[in-house]
């Protein structure tokens, strides 16, 4: 790691922000998901969750201003779990 | 003061560790969501649209408000603003007790329709209806107790701030129990859409 970790202190205004922002994805996520898509309304609303998780993780968290070591980490559990979601779907389906 | 600092990096990081197992446990629980979902699709259809809409959406705002005050007492602390602090801090506690009282009225309403584990109702139906209230009673219990938990540790952290063991200079604790709320926050992001929503 060749940054210094300084401490970030995130504003109020930034953080309201991002509420905002996963109000509007939760408003949108209800309305896709009311219309009948089919299964792409599935994908539609997993993406949509997807998108806030990483809203989430990254201010109410502070992932996005932790050291790089914090990301690796977090990208290695999400590889785990999609690993075992794969290898599940993968004998679910073709089995 | 460098010592403090390290600290605080090793006190996270193992919190996130901490968190990644959290991930994966209810990553297992998706998967099994989802494994009945492809074997049992009209059942779980069924079984969705008697979960009420209104009570969902309602906690997933309520989560993501207490989410928000969570993330904002750790501004308030980093501040010093004490006062502000515990009160962002009450807030979030009083969205947790919402967001279980609006748990008690759904999972009440289930109740008097003779929807629980193992009712005579339940027992009586298909195997697959049985199996999606099971799943649903499982994912929404085992996020109820991580709810508890996190307003006793945020109530805790708030008797810490009080009595300013947790402070603008050291306030790690204060922190980790936020990240701990925010993944709660998180694992209900998935449960509303998986259960309320797309099926």
């Amino acid at each position: 790691m060749t940054e210094e970790h300084a401490e970030h202190i995130l504003s109020y205004g930034k953080l309201t922000t991002v509420w905002v922002a996963l109000l509007v994805l939760t408003a949108a996520t209800i309305m896709v998901t009311r219309v009948e898509l089919g299964v792409w309304k599935v994908w539609a609303a997993l993406a949509i969750a997807s998108v806030k998780s990483g809203l989430v993780i990254a201010f109410f968290m502070h992932m996005k201003y932790e050291p790089r070591l914090f990301r690796i980490i977090l990208f290695v559990a999400l590889f785990t779990l999609a690993g075992f979601i794969g290898g599940t779907f993968f004998d679910v389906l073709y089995r | 003061m460098s010592h403090l600092e390290k600290d605080s990096f090793g006190a996270k990081l193992g919190m996130w560790l901490f968190l990644f197992t959290e991930m994966l446990l209810f990553g297992g629980v998706f998967i099994l969501y989802s494994v009945y979902l492809t074997r049992y699709p009209k059942e779980f259809g069924l079984g969705g649209h008697q979960l009420d809409l209104v009570y969902g959406a309602t906690n997933t705002v309520v989560l993501l408000t207490s989410s928000l005050l969570a993330a904002m007492s750790v501004t308030a602390i980093k501040t010093g603003a004490k006062k502000l602090t515990l009160g962002l801090l009450s807030g979030t506690v009083g969205c947790a007790f919402i967001f279980l009282g609006i748990k008690y009225l759904e999972w009440s309403a289930k109740f008097h329709h003779g929807i629980y584990p193992n009712s005579p109702k339940l027992i009586a139906g298909p195997p697959g209806e049985s199996i999606f209230f099971s799943l649903y009673y499982l994912t929404t219990g085992l996020h109820g107790i991580h709810v508890i938990v996190g307003a006793v540790l945020m109530s805790w952290t708030a008797v810490m701030v009080q009595k300013e063991r947790i402070n603008a200079g050291d306030n790690v604790t204060l922190e980790n129990v936020t990240l701990y709320w925010h993944l709660v926050d998180l694992v209900w992001i998935f449960i509303f859409p998986l259960y309320y929503l797309i099926l």
